[in-house]
């Protein structure tokens, strides 16, 4: 019996939500069987990195303050991910985000409230999409690579941050660590639920994806990217301009993660260490294709993801694992995704081999 | 190698079904060694389909394939090719970014040293006369050049069996007689041949046998030599042909569309630059560019419908706009639309729907965008009548363009684009594989079109076509256009020097068919 894979007439729609699952258990089955050759009970780091999370209420907060970010910048992705537009350099737009958020915050000196707040947002989105005019620039310009310009820019950014934090905006008041002074009570975002950790970009990373979804099915916009995507001369020839894409995609990515970046800084952390930036822009690559590019899957895979940053730390101290297992688990989902991929335009066929090699052999 | 009495390939009852269509059903028949046999039937009438299941790309619902009498299954293309089956197909299946030699060496089975393989090709080709740079960049190649990669990779196979799914249907005349001495040289040897053409003329000159499909069933087998073209078509479409009217003395108007002296560089190192192109083509008028596949026409299109845009804004003139800046949004609200040749992910997105394909060129004219988002009832509708219109065979507006058949896609691209009324239409290849019934219905389109006041250019390699279609020609060679003529007394001889002449390849002219000329009113 020999196996084959077959291009189906159409791409599978039970694929598309079937492979994301399966590469989820995939992920969880090779860690059991990889933690217990390495002599680690793998069951239980399994089951504490996948299920711990999610079964104990306590944890919710944590997985919902983890997946925020992570949604709101993988649907900034999908967009250009969708477009052929390889945006790498969330991180760094992340970054830009909350600092420019932080200035505003600094620069408001005592006050504080709603507006402030509002004017601390704005400045984080427009950050981020300032980080991306770059790679927009240089690749509508002058057709360099936008992979390598916005994964560079990402690192130009850390030197940003590590300038403010340990110069012009160091706490003086700290203990001379290179950190700013933590926000104003009034400069934070609200919080959802009292007594928990759950703030207001909780409730904006559970709206947006439905708004991004009503864009990307129902406006012009979102049939552009879509176009372009699937077949770029088609999209040139309906009147789309190819530059135009590029531009929105990178700006539209930036702009999110800058959006995070900011709701993270004035939400949870409120003040911003070289310790910032934690790979969530890097994450949220994953994020978008296990959530197939889809605003509503973004959602859902930001939450899966989340949970496995939570459940990482859970595992850190139930079977003493390092913590950047999780980020293990992270890459492996990514790589089962993308190989799976291919079960939605192909289907596998067991071919039982007698019939074809009793015939009589033709041509050579 | 069997006996001559045992059929090469036997088909029996072969069923196929798709959801909504039974594409084939019970369809039985036989194909002898050393035989060129043709599948003949309207567009959807489910010979690709009927192939694809020879060739192993999909399995038959029903029924049975034997092979030099013997029972067999194909599960997949790699094993048809080890029987010994060759196709070429009516899409083709290249990598862009790739070269000619790097794409035929990734459809072999065995791997091949390139040097060795490229001595190969090269041996193929000057064997059967195919003229191909085996370095080129496949997106650097027109229709018709990438069709004969198809051809080489196949014939490299040293097939026993060789489908043609409408190999011809970008190919010039000259190209098609050196295609046909290929075939006749092939089945000579042995080799049989089914062939798919909607070109009846070329069945008559070419089979010895003519299967005839409609609605998936096979309705008759004919000897083409004693049938005529026309008595073929009405078998297919069971019913009348009809033939194109245009009424006589049109009155041809105001000149709409001036193209002058629109120069354009080539888009890449192997493209076609476009030098001083000039023409008008007035209200009411058919302008016809003939040219032999790769000499600018792909260009020219894209000049024409904004996909490229010129540094003169005079260039193009539309009524006396200057579009030359304007981009294909522009252009189109302006009233220019355009075809490519290219169907597939060019004039339309396969895996969208119907309706999806109606916004991606008709959204600005016909108002399908309210507030920057897109109103799908009015696609849905739009898609409709176009369907129902056009007679396009589709289950509905939500089918996607790739689940049609090469030519009802066709009729439903050329259908969303004349349905919008435009000013100016600029179309290539508006009956690629389309069938007798629908071309004519096309052709009928395009003349009522005209005689409604728009101007409309036709960029064909289809002599014929332009011959019983056009009112005024002019060739492109090189990316130079001549000086136009009135079809009425356009002198054959001449249309085929202006077109072959580029090549200086005067032998391949000198053998222009004369019944050519006539071959559509068959
Ligand atoms: N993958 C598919 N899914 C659904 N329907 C299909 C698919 N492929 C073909 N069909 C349908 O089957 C019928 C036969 O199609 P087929 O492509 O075989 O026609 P054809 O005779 O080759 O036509 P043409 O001359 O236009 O190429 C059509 O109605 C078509 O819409
Ligand atoms: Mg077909």
């Amino acid at each position: 019996m020999r196996i084959k894979l077959e291009k189906r007439p159409e791409p599978s729609t039970l694929m598309a939500f079937a492979t994301p699952i399966a590469s989820v258990l995939l992920t969880m089955a090779i860690g059991v069987i990889v933690f217990d050759a390495l002599g680690i009970k793998g069951e239980k780091a399994v089951i504490d990195i996948f299920l711990t999370p999610l079964l104990s209420s306590y944890k919710w907060q944590d997985v919902a303050v983890k997946a925020a970010p992570l949604i709101i910048i993988a649907l900034g992705l999908s967009i250009g991910n969708r477009a052929q537009v390889w945006n790498i350099g969330a991180e760094g737009q992340y970054i830009i985000g909350a600092l420019a958020a932080a200035g505003v915050g600094i620069a408001a000196g005592g006050a504080g409230g709603g507006i402030i707040i509002t004017l601390m947002i704005l400045a984080g989105i427009l950050g981020g999409t300032f980080w991306a005019v770059f790679p927009a620039f240089l690749k509508t310009r002058l057709n360099v690579n936008e992979i390598l310009t916005s994964l560079m820019l990402t690192y130009v950014a850390l030197q940003v941050l590590g300038y403010l934090v340990g110069g012009p905006w160091k706490d003086p008041n700290g203990r001379n660590f290179p950190a700013t002074a933590p926000l104003h009570a009034d400069q934070t975002l609200p919080i959802l639920f009292p007594s928990t950790t759950v703030h207001l970009g909780v409730a904006i990373a559970i709206v947006l994806p439905f708004v991004f979804w009503l864009i990307m099915s129902r406006s012009v916009f979102g049939f552009q990217i879509r176009v372009v995507g699937s077949a770029p001369d088609a999209a040139r020839h309906g009147g789309f301009d190819a530059k135009q894409t590029i531009w929105l995609s990178l700006l539209i990515g930036g702009g999110m993660a800058g959006l995070a970046g900011a709701l993270e800084f004035a939400g949870s952390l409120k003040a911003i260490n070289l310790g910032f930036p934690s790979g969530y822009g890097f994450t949220a690559i994953i994020v978008s294709f296990l959530g197939r590019l889809n605003p509503i899957g973004c959602l859902i895979a930001g939450i899966v993801l989340a949970v496995t940053y939570v459940g990482g730390q859970v595992a850190q101290t139930t079977v003493h694992i390092p913590n950047s297992t999780a980020g293990i688990f992270q890459a492996m989902m990514l790589f089962f995704i993308l190989a799976s991929d291919i079960l939605i335009r192909y289907r596998v066929r067991f071919i039982g081999s007698p019939k074809v090699s009793a015939l009589p052999a033709a041509g050579e | 190698m069997g006996t001559d009495t045992i059929a090469r390939l036997e088909l029996k009852s072969i069923t196929k079904r798709f959801p909504g269509v039974l594409a084939n059903d019970q369809v039985s028949f036989s194909v002898l060694p050393g035989e060129i046999h043709a599948l003949l039937g309207e567009n959807g009438a489910g010979k690709s389909t009927l192939v694809k299941m020879i060739y192993g790309i999909m399995q038959p619902d029903g029924g049975e394939i034997r092979w030099n009498g013997e029972r067999i299954v194909v599960p997949n293309p790699k094993a048809a090719r080890k029987l010994g089956i060759g196709m070429v197909f009516q899409h083709f299946s290249l990598f862009e970014a790739m070269t000619v030699l790097e794409n035929i060496a990734l459809g072999m089975d065995a791997k091949i040293p390139a040097r060795e393989l490229e001595a190969r090709i090269k041996e193929v080709m000057s064997q059967y006369g195919l003229k191909l740079e085996p370095h080129r960049i496949v997106s650097t190649l027109s229709v018709g050049e990438r069709q004969r990669i198809e051809i080489v990779r196949a014939l490299l196979l040293n097939p026993k069996l060789l489908i043609m799914d409408e190999p011809t249907s970008v190919l010039t005349p000259q190209e098609v007689e050196q295609l046909f001495i290929v075939l006749r040289k092939l089945a000579s040897e042995g080799c049989s041949i089914l062939y798919i053409s909607h070109k009846l003329h070329e069945i008559k000159a070419l089979c010895h046998t003519a299967t005839i499909l409609r609605g998936g069933k096979l309705v008759d087998t004919c000897n083409p030599s004693v049938e005529t073209s026309r008595s073929m078509a009405e078998k297919m479409i069971g019913g009348n042909l009809k033939t194109i009217e245009k009424a006589e003395g049109r009155a041809i108007g105001r000149e709409k569309l001036i193209v002058n002296r629109l120069n354009m560089p080539a888009r890449s190192h192997f493209g076609v630059s476009l030098k001083d192109i000039t023409f008008t083509v007035r209200e009411g008028e058919i302008f016809g560019i003939a040219g032999v596949a790769g000499n600018g026409q792909n260009a020219l299109l894209l000049a024409l419908s904004g996909e490229t845009l010129t540094d003169d804004p005079g260039a193009i003139t539309v009524d006396g706009a200057q579009l030359g800046k304007l981009t294909a949004k522009q252009r189109r609200l302006a009233g220019v639309s355009s075809v490519p040749e290219e169907r597939n992910g060019h004039a339309a997105v396969p895996e969208f729907t119907l309706a999806d394909n109606s916004v991606l060129t008709a959204r600005d004219r016909l108002g399908m965008v309210k507030v920057g988002l897109i109103d799908q009832k009015a696609a849905r509708t739009y898609a409709g009548e176009v369907i129902s219109t056009f007679a396009v065979k589709a289950l509905g507006p939500g089918s996607t363009a790739g689940s049609l058949s090469g030519g009802n896609l066709q009729k439903y691209i050329m259908g969303r684009e004349i349905m919008q009324n435009p000013a100016v239409l600029v179309v290539s290849q508006p009956t690629w594989g389309v069938d007798a019934g629908a071309a004519a219905a096309i052709h009928q389109a395009l003349v009522d079109l005209a005689a409604a006041g728009s101007a409309i250019v036709v960029i064909s390699q289809d002599l014929d076509e332009l011959l019983s279609l056009c009112d005024t020609l002019a060739v492109i060679n090189e990316g130079r256009l001549s000086p136009a003529m009135k079809v009425a007394d356009a002198d054959i001889e001449e249309i085929g020097l202006l077109m072959g002449g580029v090549h200086g390849d005067p032998a391949a002219t000198a053998n222009l068919h004369p019944e050519l000329a006539h071959a559509h009113q068959a």
